[in-house]
């Protein structure tokens, strides 16, 4: 396996891990206070939607010719990485609230309670609210896959990467029969945005013609770099005068 | 709002997200690159820089905005 192979299976595993435990607090909420029935089923129909739109997608990403494959994957990462790095940013200097499972899950709990009793039959808020969440996650978790993997002709690779991420954070949600609020959610979320935004820097340029000195190995000093970079960009942005001194504390946010 | 207008809004907001301009400045970055790559210069540059400012051009905005 080779170093990109690792950088990608890494990528992907931290990205699906992120997603999963989001779309898991969103189930537990709606399966403890309502029922587990409507959303086990509203889980399989979203399963099921990814798969189709896996399959589409799939086939005519790998079908590109691999500049035009590069290019508008590049694109995508990087429109997509810069997104996710500037939130993570933007947390990690106190100006955008963390990402809090607990409260989150508190509100999904609350929201649920507020909707009346379920229904005797198959009740639609929790199959529509745990279809909607692991729906709009999970087409995360797709986007990730497809690029990463057919970018480098290992979709294997990349969808055996978020498969066993699902799998743990599943597991570990059976296990403790609670959102998991102690995953360090928001430290992921900014190395995702790193990862994201270093492949797309390196396919973007790639699919447009250039040359990378040292070939992939140049990977090795991007992701150091973008790292370096969004790190120093926290110092700056934090030290900024700012009116929203204590926003960390504000409502949880998602994204 | 019709389905397709509500699909589009979705796909929108799921890649290009808050700021647009992120967006249509990776274009044109990528743009460069291919413009630079067709020349005796070396291309592989372009795109960091462009990356490195276009997210200092956002999070100065952010910062400012809150």
């Amino acid at each position: 396996m080779s170093g990109t192979d690792i950088g990608l299976a890494l990528a992907v595993f931290l990205a699906c891990a992120v997603e999963a435990v989001e779309a898991l607090t969103i189930v537990l909420a709606v399966g403890f206070t309502r029922s587990w029935r409507s959303a086990f089923i509203g889980v399989g129909a979203a399963i099921v939607l990814l798969s189709a739109t896996t399959a589409a997608l799939g086939p005519a990403l790998t079908a590109l010719p691999l500049n035009a494959l590069r290019v508008a994957v590049g694109g995508l990462l990087l429109a997509f990485g810069l997104q996710w790095l500037r939130k993570a940013i933007l947390r990690a200097a106190g100006l955008k609230a963390l990402h809090d499972e607990a409260g989150i899950y508190q509100t999904e709990l609350s929201a649920a309670r507020e909707a009346g009793n379920p229904a005797s039959g198959l009740d639609g808020y929790s199959f529509t609210i745990a279809f909607k969440g692991v729906f709009l996650e999970g087409l995360e978790v797709v986007f990730i896959v497809l690029t990463f993997g057919a970018n480098q002709h290992h979709i294997g690779l990349a969808a055996a990467a978020a498969g066993v991420a699902v799998v743990l954070v599943v597991l570990a949600g059976i296990a403790i029969h609670a959102p998991l609020a102690r995953v360090p959610e928001n430290t992921m979320k900014f190395g995702v945005g790193v990862m994201l935004t270093s492949f797309g820097t390196f396919w973007g340029a790639e699919g447009a013609g250039a040359h990378w000195p040292g070939s992939d190995a140049a990977l090795l000093v991007l992701i150091p770099a973008v790292l370096v970079f969004a790190l120093a960009a926290v110092a700056i942005v934090s030290r900024r005068p700012s009116s929203a001194g204590g926003q960390a504390n504000e409502a949880a946010v998602r994204a | 709002m019709s389905r397709v207008e509500a699909l589009g809004r979705f796909i929108w907001d799921f890649v290009v997200g808050d700021d647009w301009q992120v967006g249509a400045g990776v274009v044109v970055a990528i743009g460069a690159t291919a413009v630079v790559a067709t020349t005796n210069v070396a291309a592989w540059w372009v795109l960091p820089v462009a990356v490195a400012g276009l997210l200092a051009l956002t999070l100065w905005r952010a910062s400012r905005a809150r």
